[in-house]
C-alpha cells in the first residue's frame, strides 16, 4: 500500500458534510443573504449561532485539551466546500479557522483561554489583516505597540463586524511582529461597502487601546504566518464550493433551458465549455483536498509541504473559481445579469476570494521560490 | 491504509529469493513474476493476478523496483499492457486469457491496435474492414490506419464489420489478429516528426480463426469502448512524482539556463508549473477512485488536460530556446520501436506534441464525452443514428 494519503472523501468528512449542508439549506436562504447588500445582515447571528450551537464548528479546529473537537483540515475543509455553495455570510474562515490558528501557535495563556471561549461558541474572533494579505506578506507593521497600548490602523479586514475579541499583529520596533488581543469594542471598526458583502470588510482603527500579549516576537510572525497559510489552503475548498455549485447550476439550466427547438445543452458549443468546467472544478478539488490534507490541523502542524500545496491551490483555485463563475453567468444568458438570480453572489465572492490571502500572483512568485523556478536575473 | 497483507509480502520475498534480479534474465523473471500473481494484483489467480484490491499495486511495484527487479517497457508495448490486457480479461474466454495475458506481461509479444480507418477516425463506429464468416473462421478485408507498433506486433485487437445490415454500432465484432498471417501488409506512414511510428495497415483474405472472437458477435463495439477508456487512463493519468513528464524537461531547462530567461516566460512557466501539480494531483485522486481496471469515462477529463499541457509546454519550451529552437536534430525516415514522449530535443517534443490531443480520442470527441456520460447533457441530433450501416452516406 503506498503511503499517499487520500484525496477522497472519508466517510467522517461525508457526514460532517451532510450535517452542515442540511443546516444551510434550513436557515440560509437565497433572501436572507442577498439581504446582505441591502444593509441588512439580520442572517448573519443568528445563522452563525446555529452553526455553532448545533454543529460546534468553532470547537471544530480546538484541541480537545481546549474543549474542541480536535477536527483535522480536511474537515473544516469540507465545511467551507457547503459554506461556499451556499455564498454562506459566517465567520467560519476567519474566526474558526484564521484566527483559531493563530491562537494555536501562541504561547501565551491568554491563548488558551480564548481557545475554550472559542470551543464553547461564546467567542468570535478574527486576525486584524487586510483579506488580501498572503503567507508571505509582512502582516503587523500597520499597528504599532507603544507602552502597552495598541495604535494604528488597518484597511479592509475581514470577519471584523462579526467579532468580539480582535487578534492584533503589532510590531513594537522594527519588523518583529507580537500577536495581540483586543476586545473589538475598543476599537473602531467601520464597515466597508464591499465587492462581496457576503464576507463584508471593515476599516479597523485602534487609537491607543491595551491589549493582551498572545505571542511576543519571533512567536507572533510564525502565528501569522500559520494563520494566514491555513487560510490560503482551506480558501481553496470554499472556491471549490462555490465553483460546483456554479456547474451544477448551469447543467441544469442548458438542460431545461430550450431555443431552436432544442435545449441549449444540446449544442456542443455549449457542451464543450461544461466539460471543461468540469475539468477545471475536479482539478480544483484534487488540489483543495491536497492543501487541506498537507496543512494538517489540530492534531498537527503544517508540514514541509504544506507551503507549496497552499500556494499551488490558491494559485489555480483563485482564477479557477472566477472562470467557472464567469462562464455560468455567460451560459445563463439574460437571466445571469439579473440581481433576481442568486449568480452574482457568487461571482463576486469568486472575484473577491481571487485576492483574498494573496492574489494567484503573489503565490506564483512563492512558488517560484519554494520549487527553485528564479524569474530572470 | 492498510499494510500489505502477510501473504503478499512473502510472495514478494520468495520471488526475489528464487530468481535474483542480478542474475536472472528479464523475460524469465517477468515469467517468474507473472506466475506468482504479481503481475496484476487485482487480475485473478492463473491470470497474472491474485485477486486482490488494485490498491496493493503500488506498493508490490515499489518493492519490486528497489530490490532491482526489471520493469515491463509500458513504451514499447503499451498497446499490449494498457489496451489488450484488461480487455482480454474482461472479454476473453478462459482459453484466451491462458494464451494471451503472459507473454504481454513479459514483452515476449508486442500488440497493436487494428481500429482507425481512413473513413473511421473519431467515428470509430463507422469502420468499413469486413469480417465475413467462412467456416470455423473469419476472413477479413480492409484498411487500418495510425497504427503505432504495427511493425514490431505478434498480435492485433481489431475491430471489424460483421453486419452492414444493422446500425453502425451494431454490426461489430472485436477480434484478436495474427500480425504473421497471410495477406497483411504493413506500410510505414510518415508523419511531421520525419519518422514513422505509425502504420497503414492492409488486410486481404486474412482468416482469423473463431476462437480468436472476443466478446460476442455484433458485440464489438462495447468490447473497443472498455479498450478506449483504458487507454485514454494509460495516457492520461500515468504522472507520479512532482515535476515528472513534460513539466520536469521544461523546468530542468529553465533551471540550467539562466541567460535565456525573460519575464513574460517565467510567468508562464509559474502557470504552467501549477497546472501540471494540479494535473499530477488529479491524477492521483483518479487512480485512488478507480475500482480495479474499470476506468470511467473520468479518465477522459484528465487526458484533455494533459494534451494541452504538453502542447503549451513544448512550445513554450522551443520560445526559451529562441534561436536554438530554430535548429531540428535530423528529420530520418526512421520507425521506433517505442514512443518517448518526454525524449529526442525540443523540437521533436513539440511537433510530436500535437499528436496529444488527437490520439486516444480527439480532445473534441473527449470532451463530448464528459458532457454527455458525466454531466448527462443531451447528445446532438445524429442523422445516422437507427440507419443500417450500408445505407449510410460515406
Amino acid at each position: 500500500m503506498s503511503n499517499e494519503p487520500t484525496l477522497l472523501y472519508t466517510d467522517v468528512e461525508g457526514a460532517l458534510r451532510a450535517g452542515v449542508r442540511k443546516l444551510l439549506d434550513e436557515r440560509c436562504g437565497l433572501r436572507g443573504v442577498l439581504g446582505c447588500y441591502d444593509g441588512d445582515r439580520s442572517l448573519v447571528t443568528g445563522l452563525w449561532r446555529g452553526l455553532n450551537r448545533e454543529l460546534r464548528l468553532s470547537a471544530l479546529l480546538v484541541p480537545e485539551a481546549h474543549g474542541g473537537d480536535g477536527g483535522s483540515c480536511r474537515e473544516a475543509a469540507v465545511v467551507l466546500e457547503e459554506l461556499g455553495r451556499v455564498v454562506a455570510p459566517v465567520p467560519f474562515l476567519t474566526s474558526a479557522v484564521v484566527g483559531t490558528t493563530a491562537l494555536l501557535a501562541s504561547p501565551a495563556p491568554a491563548a488558551a483561554v480564548l481557545l475554550s471561549a472559542l470551543a464553547a461558541g461564546r467567542r468570535t474572533v478574527t486576525l486584524v489583516v487586510p483579506l488580501a494579505a498572503g503567507p508571505g506578506a509582512a502582516a503587523g507593521l500597520d499597528i504599532r505597540v507603544e507602552a502597552g497600548e495598541l495604535h494604528g490602523r488597518v484597511a479592509n479586514v475581514a470577519g471584523a463586524l462579526e467579532a468580539d475579541v480582535l487578534l492584533v499583529p503589532a510590531a513594537r520596533s522594527g519588523e518583529s511582529v507580537e500577536l495581540w488581543a483586543v476586545p473589538a469594542a475598543t476599537a473602531h471598526i467601520e464597515p466597508v461597502s464591499s465587492l462581496d458583502m457576503t464576507r463584508q470588510l471593515a476599516d479597523v482603527t485602534l487609537p491607543g487601546v491595551p491589549g493582551e500579549l498572545l505571542a511576543p516576537a519571533e512567536a507572533g510572525r510564525r502565528a501569522v504566518g500559520d494563520a494566514l497559510l491555513t487560510g490560503a489552503a482551506l480558501l481553496a475548498s470554499e472556491q471549490l464550493g462555490l465553483a460546483q455549485w456554479c456547474l451544477d447550476t448551469t447543467v441544469d439550466y442548458v438542460r431545461l433551458r430550450r431555443q431552436f427547438g432544442r435545449t441549449i445543452g444540446s449544442f456542443q458549443a455549449v457542451k464543450h465549455r461544461l466539460a471543461d468546467l468540469y475539468v477545471e472544478v475536479e482539478s480544483m478539488r484534487a488540489a483543495a483536498r491536497h492543501a487541506a490534507t498537507a496543512c494538517g490541523g489540530a492534531s498537527g502542524g503544517a508540514s514541509a509541504e504544506s507551503a507549496v500545496a497552499a500556494s499551488v491551490a490558491q494559485a489555480f483555485c483563485g482564477t479557477a473559481a472566477v472562470h467557472v463563475a464567469e462562464e455560468a453567468i455567460q451560459l445563463h444568458g439574460g437571466i445571469g445579469m439579473t440581481w433576481e438570480h442568486q449568480l452574482h453572489l457568487y461571482l463576486k465572492r469568486a472575484k473577491a476570494d481571487q485576492i483574498a490571502f494573496g492574489t494567484p500572483g503573489s503565490h506564483h512568485d512563492e512558488l517560484a521560490r519554494l520549487v527553485a523556478l528564479p524569474p530572470p536575473v | 491504509m492498510d499494510e500489505l497483507p502477510n501473504d503478499l509480502r512473502v510472495r514478494v520475498g520468495r520471488l526475489l529469493a528464487e530468481h535474483d534480479p542480478a542474475t536472472t534474465g528479464r523475460q524469465e523473471f517477468l515469467g517468474a513474476r507473472f506466475d506468482e500473481g504479481l503481475a496484476w494484483v487485482h487480475f485473478p489467480p492463473g491470470a497474472g493476478g491474485l485477486a486482490l484490491p488494485y490498491e496493493f499495486q503500488p506498493e508490490v511495484d515499489r518493492l519490486l523496483a528497489s530490490a532491482g527487479a526489471p520493469e515491463n517497457d509500458m513504451r514499447r508495448n503499451g498497446i499490449g499492457l494498457g489496451m489488450a490486457a484488461p480487455t482480454i480479461l474482461r472479454f476473453g474466454t478462459p482459453a484466451q486469457v491462458q494464451r494471451f495475458l503472459r507473454p504481454i506481461w513479459t514483452g515476449e509479444e508486442v500488440w497493436c491496435q487494428l481500429f482507425s480507418e481512413p473513413g473511421a477516425g473519431s467515428d470509430l463506429a463507422a469502420v468499413a474492414t469486413r469480417a465475413v464468416r467462412d467456416g470455423d473462421g473469419w476472413v477479413v478485408n480492409g484498411q487500418k490506419v495510425w497504427t503505432s507498433s504495427a511493425h514490431n506486433a505478434r498480435w492485433g485487437i481489431l475491430l471489424a464489420r460483421t453486419d452492414p445490415d444493422v446500425p453502425k454500432h451494431q454490426g461489430l465484432t472485436y477480434f484478436v489478429c495474427d500480425m504473421t498471417a497471410p495477406g497483411i501488409e504493413v506500410r510505414p506512414l510518415r508523419q511531421l516528426t520525419g519518422e514513422a511510428e505509425f502504420n497503414e495497415v492492409f488486410l486481404t483474405d486474412v482468416r482469423i480463426p473463431d476462437e480468436h472472437r472476443l466478446g460476442g458477435e455484433g458485440q464489438g463495439w462495447a468490447v473497443a469502448s472498455a479498450t478506449l477508456n483504458n487507454e485514454r487512463v494509460a495516457i492520461g493519468g500515468r504522472a507520479d512524482a512532482r515535476e515528472s513528464g513534460m513539466i520536469g524537461v521544461a523546468a530542468r531547462t529553465w533551471r540550467e539556463r539562466p541567460d535565456l530567461r525573460t519575464a513574460e516566460l517565467h510567468g508562464k512557466l509559474l502557470r504552467l508549473w501549477v497546472e501540471s501539480e494540479v494535473l499530477r494531483l488529479a491524477g492521483a485522486r483518479l487512480r485512488q477512485k478507480l475500482a480495479a481496471g474499470q476506468p470511467g469515462p473520468e479518465g477522459a477529463a484528465l487526458k484533455v488536460t494533459f494534451a494541452r499541457l504538453a502542447q503549451q509546454l513544448t512550445g513554450w519550451e522551443l520560445e526559451l530556446l529562441g534561436a536554438e529552437g530554430l535548429r531540428y536534430g535530423e528529420w530520418p525516415m526512421v520507425r521506433p520501436s517505442s514512443v518517448d514522449l518526454t525524449g529526442r530535443d525540443a523540437g521533436y517534443r513539440y511537433l510530436r506534441a500535437r499528436g496529444n490531443s488527437i490520439e486516444g480520442g480527439t480532445s473534441e470527441i473527449l470532451r463530448t464525452i464528459v458532457a454527455e456520460r458525466i454531466l448527462g447533457l443531451p447528445a446532438e441530433p445524429r442523422p445516422d443514428k437507427g440507419v443500417p450501416w450500408k445505407d449510410l452516406a460515406r
